[in-house]
């Protein structure tokens, strides 16, 4: 029964994002890897998950588990199911004295149970008005722990205007998320420089802002 | 059966004949010039047709359904139209009200105004009272920057993408003497010579097409692709006179209107793409683009073909 219903509220919650969002997917010429990857995103909203998830083909949806934030994903009841019942997230504690695990290590455990995870690097939600804050060092310490993984870059374009910070109802605009090619640390890569080129990677993928025409 | 739903019937008929026509060139031309999909112009008009076969089969299914079916069909289609729209102009963050008040108040509210045949209302709904309100949600929360252009943005999106589109089914309201029950034979009417003067002219250009005739704004249109479209269509709705309340003569000459204005709508729509640096609106529909892209000409033909048929036709 519980299984029914999450299926149910994941398949609603698909639909209601290609409602309002006609969300079109563009990916990398040689396809998305089929193994367990790493898809890491920039983060501006809330929804962000919701749209690669939603994108993602159904056999590699079912692999994907987001990696969220602890405290907002526990946080009511409603969040509690989306967020770990729905979305089978991986949840870490953002705050490092809350920490019971390493969430690397729970990162990794997750890779080599045989899911994707669905990553947002900066952190937070960006609300400046750059394109892209700089990368926590998560990343780097999850790809040295499992050298192999295949790092995907994804841009997600436009929905911090559908629902931008603390409002609540969503506007219909067409959001795009574009796919790139697989990456992998390097051997020897430095952090800061492996994180620059992941930085790089993800951002060349950004389109000139739409609606920003002068 | 009533006279007009055995029209509606022939009609039908004659343009599903027109798709099996198309769809064997269409595949003729494939096994011959494109047989491992390597031709993109083919390809594209194959993904064209297929489109329209599903166009036509949507707005089949809205006219069988009756006055709901076919504002249910516009309704989606202005909201589909303001979302692409509205993804290309200058929102800021103070705008979100505002937009929200447009796609989830004025798009139902324009077409409920249609169900309860309030024409005095829906004609100056968006004009006036959505012209008037939308800047001051905007205004509200103190946001300056570029306040002109966003207000003047948004309200040109809610003219062309709800306002104008609405005069489609508006065409349902029209009480015509001799003509009670037949209303729905007019959207047929109009939607069919635009959109064949949109198809014909490009069969015309890429058959004949020399001269350019807006380089700069639309390179793929050229003056032969547009006379010949624009003739062809006009006796096609010339001939089409008997699902209409008009004489052959006039028939013709509101075709050539609508042509027309179809064409110059088009012109308009693709400056503004041009202006914000885009090949299409969106990508709704499969080798067409986006709605916007397939609905232009119908969108600035509708509002002065209905006006011309309310002034000298209507009660």
């Amino acid at each position: 029964m519980k299984a029914f219903i999450t299926k149910a509220a994941a398949a609603a919650i698909v639909v209601f994002a290609r409602a309002v969002t006609a969300v079109r997917a563009i990916w990398p010429e040689e396809g998305l890897p089929t193994r367990p990857c790493v898809y890491f995103a920039n983060h501006s909203s809330h929804g962000d998950f919701v749209l690669v998830w939603t994108v993602l083909p159904p056999r590699l949806r079912r692999q994907a588990r987001p990696v969220a934030g602890a405290e907002y994903w526990l946080k009511s009841r409603l969040n509690r199911f989306i967020g770990r019942d729905v979305f089978n997230a991986v949840l870490i504690a953002r705050e490092r004295d809350q920490r019971t695990e390493d969430p690397v290590t729970q990162m990794a455990a997750a890779i080599d149970a045989g899911s994707s995870l669905i990553l947002f690097p900066e952190g937070t939600r960006n609300q400046s008005e750059a394109p892209l804050l700089p990368f926590k060092s998560g990343i780097f310490h999850l790809a040295a722990a499992r050298p192999h993984i295949d790092l995907v870059p994804v841009w997600i374009n436009n929905l911090n205007r559908v629902m931008p910070k603390g409002e609540i109802v969503p506007i219909p605009l067409i959001c795009t998320v574009t796919f790139g090619s697989a990456l992998r640390l390097a051997p020897d890569e430095a952090k800061d420089a492996f994180l620059e080129r992941m930085q790089t990677a993800l951002l060349a993928l950004s389109p000139k802002p739409a609606g920003s025409g002068e | 059966m009533s006279a007009a739903s055995s029209d509606l019937l022939t009609l039908v008929a004659g343009i599903f004949g027109v798709l099996i026509l198309a769809s064997t060139i269409g595949y003729m031309l494939q096994q011959r010039l494109s047989p491992n999909g390597s031709n993109a112009a083919i390809e594209n008009l194959n993904a064209r047709i297929k489109a329209w076969w599903i166009m036509v089969i949507l707005i089949g299914i809205a006219f069988v359904a009756g006055r709901i079916g076919v504002l249910v069909l516009f309704g989606f289609c202005s909201f589909a139209a303001l979302r692409e729209f509205v993804t290309l102009i200058n929102t800021r963050r103070a705008d979100h009200w505002a937009l929200a008040a447009a796609f989830f108040i004025v798009v139902p509210l324009q077409y409920y105004l249609l169900w309860a045949e309030q024409y005095g209302i829906f004609s100056i709904f968006i004009p006036v009272y959505a012209f008037l309100l939308m800047p001051i949600i905007s205004v509200l929360r103190g946001d300056t920057e570029r306040f002109l252009i966003r207000i003047a943005e948004v309200q040109w999106a809610l003219m062309i993408c709800v306002f104008c589109a609405s005069h489609v089914p508006a065409l349902l309201t029209l009480n015509i003497p001799g003509y009670d029950g037949r209303n729905v034979l007019l959207i047929a009417f109009l939607v069919i010579v635009v959109q064949l003067s949109d198809v014909l002219q490009y069969v015309w250009g890429k058959l004949f097409g020399r001269t350019k005739i807006a380089p700069k704004l639309s390179p793929s249109k050229t003056v032969e692709g547009f006379v010949g479209g624009v003739i062809s269509a006009t006796l096609i709705g010339a001939a089409l006179w008997w699902i209409t309340p008009f004489t052959p003569v006039q028939a013709g000459l509101l075709a050539f209107i609508i042509t027309l204005m179809g064409f110059f709508g088009g012109l308009v729509m693709s400056a503004i793409k041009r202006d914000r640096g885009i090949k299409d609106w969106g990508n709704l529909i499969e080798g067409h683009g986006g709605l916007i892209d397939r609905l232009d000409s119908v969108v600035f033909s509708a509002p002065i073909f209905f006006h011309i048929v309310r002034y000298w036709w209507s009660l």
